[in-house]
């Protein structure tokens, strides 16, 4: 009989806590099959892997199980560990007795008899586990990064400097992202546009860079290192590849529509390019704005443009791309104003939020960057600065910290000074939060030096009176209900995932957490990918993030892709399914379950058999397979019934 | 008082790691099911289901992901087809069909796996332990 050894941890107090890890190896030592059983302090630490190593080799055992945190955290560890002591990885089990035991349940006693069924259960499934190989598989060395904002074209950059290709594919015509709107930046002011413009150019121009704007995700298929993605071409009614970007027919173009890159403080033609400095620098027609479209009349655009670079019969195209990677970097959105009741809905003119004063702010915004109100192009006098519009409001809105809100309100309010200076800034806070280089000091400087009134507490309405916007809050430091009859109030809105990403995660099959915000693998120790193999993820699409967190997660991200890419070959899971030739009654039930095309029926033998390097190992087929002639490696039939009676605390 | 026994069987991306995250949540639920991780829901057979009742479950919990989220296309569809048609035969085993759940859960939704469990329990534990013939004629 197969000798194994079962090791469970105490994670300091975190299981030893509420379970009695001492009784569960008693328990275990008394399980068939199980040789050798201890507790420890810390298994993952070295010393606690060095147990395993060293118990493996002492009391020849086949097989261990480790009875600790979720498998999607330590497996691939102790895998390793058994491995190094001669085992076959595929001979070690995790018992998961922290994440679904010690941290759900507080009666010691019930905790206890549970995680020995867990481990008893393992003990089960180890019994009949037979030692695998991997299976080998080739990869695309090409990687697709989906959104061109900063975090975007960082990772693209990075890796397409090391030798491999990429396809940068953004939603919007050109790549720049929120990036591209804002005006300076904390805590240094630099200028947003100069700092980006140049990496936006390089990533247009880099030869292992190949780049679809206009362009969305419609299908994702495959596996790590083998995708297949399937990429839609928005028309944008005009042929790019004649285009010489000379803007005549924007300047030409009657329509008038609200410039969404400048938060509806400006407007451009049905054929605009976002900014002036958009990489690709061409241009698209709004087919909801466009006279033509609507009316069948107009098409001033086609005879301005001398070269025929117009095309009204364009339509949207795809692309089939391969990939071996993929990194998600869709960035974020701003919590709408007109979500917010209190603050107006949306319906008081000069309540904006901050993207739109950075647009005010911006040498290249619409007032080039003189501080004007939307409601009469008056320079404010007094404008009140709004934290926490959304955010660390549970009961409401949004329960998390937007964690840039702090910092960017006070460079607001230092920009304003900078260019209004009799003006006069307030700021209504929770918290100041400057976690960062340099943050702290740029807040103080502000608070100190700058005049700016920093008043402790929420705004608790915000209404039109007159040419006025009035402000009611509180200061909860002196007690006093405050009204400030305000010129321009500027809300730092919520951070929320972009709208698309709830769309797009679907597609891709990687997962959100309770606030859409991609997840992370591990939230320390892999940040930067997704739980599934061969997706990255990268800038504010996983959790408000600064734009040098961004930059270094889109680094590490890209990072990651090249080490996949630095390999060989990868290997795949081989706990897939296999049929019992015997058994087969070929009625092929299996492949009209299966969804890779992985089950063929054979001429020869007459059986279904299984093309393994199709098989994902879902099991549907297994479950299918009137006969019993297909089980799932490790985790046959048997397996499963003889786990089932451990979980019940019988066998 | 009377401890149902329940049998879970969860799929490794959704159900299983929202279970996760109801341990990282530091939620609190009832310790009454015991999991069982498999890669898709869909890796489930009927027989299983009626092979924990019959080793002595009061209940099976079957998480998987949402209607479109699964993993592996539409393996959550084939479960769910699979269910529907087992529970005309659970009558005839002498199974309330309520003692069967199946649960769309999330990565994300810790806690929903809780509260099911929370829930599922007191619910079995209203009806009592199941009383199966199979299962008194073995003994």
């Amino acid at each position: 009989m197969k000798r194994i050894g079962v090791f469970v941890c105490h994670c300091g107090i975190n299981i030893a806590e509420t379970v009695d890890v001492k009784r569960v190896a008693e328990e275990a030592l008394k399980m068939d099959g199980v040789a050798y059983a201890q507790d420890y302090i810390y298994m993952c630490s070295e010393p606690g892997q060095a147990l395993v190593r060293e118990k493996i080799k002492e009391e020849k055992l086949d097989a261990v199980i480790i009875a600790a945190c979720s498998p999607n955290l330590h497996e691939s560890t102790f895998r390793t560990a058994a491995e190094e002591a001669g085992l076959n990885p595929w001979q070690c089990e995790i018992a998961n007795i922290r994440e679904q035991c010690s941290w759900v349940h507080s009666d010691r006693e019930k905790a206890t008899s549970k995680a020995i069924n867990i481990v008893g259960t393992i003990v089960q499934k180890t019994r009949l586990n037979e030692s695998l190989e991997p299976i080998p598989v080739s990869i695309t060395k090409k990687a697709l990064v989906i959104g061109g904002g900063i975090a975007g074209i960082q990772a693209a950059l990075d890796i397409a400097d090391s030798g491999y290709k990429v396809i940068l594919v953004e939603k919007e015509s050109s790549i720049g992202g929120h990036m591209a709107q804002l005006s300076e930046t904390f805590p240094t002011l630099d200028c947003s546009q100069c700092i980006l413009t140049p990496k936006m150019v390089a990533a247009g121009k880099h030869p292992n860079i190949e780049l679809m704007t206009y362009s969305e995700i419609e299908e994702v298929s495959g596996y790590v290192g083998n995708f297949k993605v399937r990429i839609r071409r928005k028309a944008a009614f005009v042929d790019w590849s004649k285009c010489n970007g000379c803007g005549l027919c924007m300047e030409k173009c009657p329509s008038k529509v609200s410039s969404v890159f400048d938060r509806e403080l400006a407007k451009h033609g049905a054929i605009y390019v976002p900014f002036p400095q958009a990489v690709p620098n061409k241009p698209v027609i709004d087919k909801d704005s466009c006279i033509y479209f609507k009316s069948g009349k107009c098409r001033l655009c086609e005879k301005v443009c001398e070269i025929g670079a117009i095309d009204f019969e364009q339509e949207d195209r795809f692309v089939e791309e391969e990939v071996g990677a993929i990194i998600t970097a869709t960035g974020f959105e701003t919590l709408p104003v007109a979500d917010l009741a209190e603050y107006g809905a949306g319906d008081v003119p000069d309540v904006i939020d901050g993207l739109a004063f950075e647009r005010l702010l911006s040498a290249s915004g619409p007032t080039v960057g003189e501080v004007r109100r939307p409601s009469d192009g008056t320079i404010p006098k007094e404008i009140v600065f709004v934290q926490c519009a959304g955010s660390r409001d549970p009961e409401r809105y949004k329960p998390y910290c937007s964690k840039i809100c702090c910092m960017y309100t006070t460079k607001h309010a230092l920009l304003y000074k900078h260019r209004v200076h009799d003006g006069q800034p307030y700021i209504f806070y929770i918290d100041i939060r400057t976690g960062g280089k340099g943050y702290e000091e740029f807040y103080h400087n502000a608070e100190e030096e700058e005049g700016i009134i920093y008043l402790r507490g929420k705004v608790a309405k915000i209404f039109r009176d007159g040419d006025k916007t009035v402000v009611w809050g509180t200061d909860t430091l002196t007690g006093r209900n405050i009204e400030i009859a305000a010129d321009l109030v500027v809300l730092a809105t919520a951070m929320i995932p972009k709208d698309s990403t709830a769309e797009l995660v679907k597609k891709l099959r990687i997962q959100t957490g309770p606030n859409g915000f991609l997840s992370e693998a591990h939230p320390k120790l892999r940040p930067v990918e997704s739980i599934n193999s061969g997706f990255y993820i990268a800038g504010a699409a996983q959790g408000p993030k600064d734009i040098p967190e961004t930059v270094a997660q889109a680094s590490a991200a890209a990072c990651k892709v090249i080490s996949l890419f630095s390999r060989d070959h990868l290997e795949q899971d081989p706990a897939i399914a296999w049929v019992d030739e015997d058994l087969c009654g070929s009625c092929r039930i299996c492949i009209s379950v299966c969804p890779y095309d992985a089950r063929e029926f054979d001429e020869e033998k007459g059986i279904v058999i299984v093309n393994e390097a199709l098989c994902e190992g879902c099991g549907s087929c297994v479950a299918a397979c009137a006969c019993g002639a297909t089980q799932q490696r490790n985790l046959s039939d048997s397996q499963i019934k003889s786990m089932v009676t451990a979980s019940l605390g019988g066998g | 008082m009377f401890e149902p026994k329940i049998v879970c069987f969860l799929c490794k991306w959704c159900t299983s790691a929202g279970a996760d995250l109801a341990g990282t949540s530091r939620l609190k639920y009832r310790p009454n099911g015991v999991n069982i991780r498999f890669m898709c829901s869909s890796r489930v057979d009927p027989e299983h289901i009626l092979w924990a009742f019959h080793e002595g479950a009061d209940g099976v919990l079957i998480g998987g992901c949402h209607p479109g989220d699964c993993h592996y296309e539409d393996g959550n569809y084939k479960t769910q087809a699979r269910v529907s048609l087992l529970n005309r035969l659970l009558d005839d085993f002498g199974i309330d069909t309520t003692r069967l759940r199946l649960e769309w859960i999330s990565a994300a939704e810790g806690a929903k796996f809780a509260n099911v469990m929370n829930e599922f329990t007191e619910e079995l534990r209203s009806k009592g332990p199941l009383k199966l013939a199979a299962r008194e004629m073995a003994k």
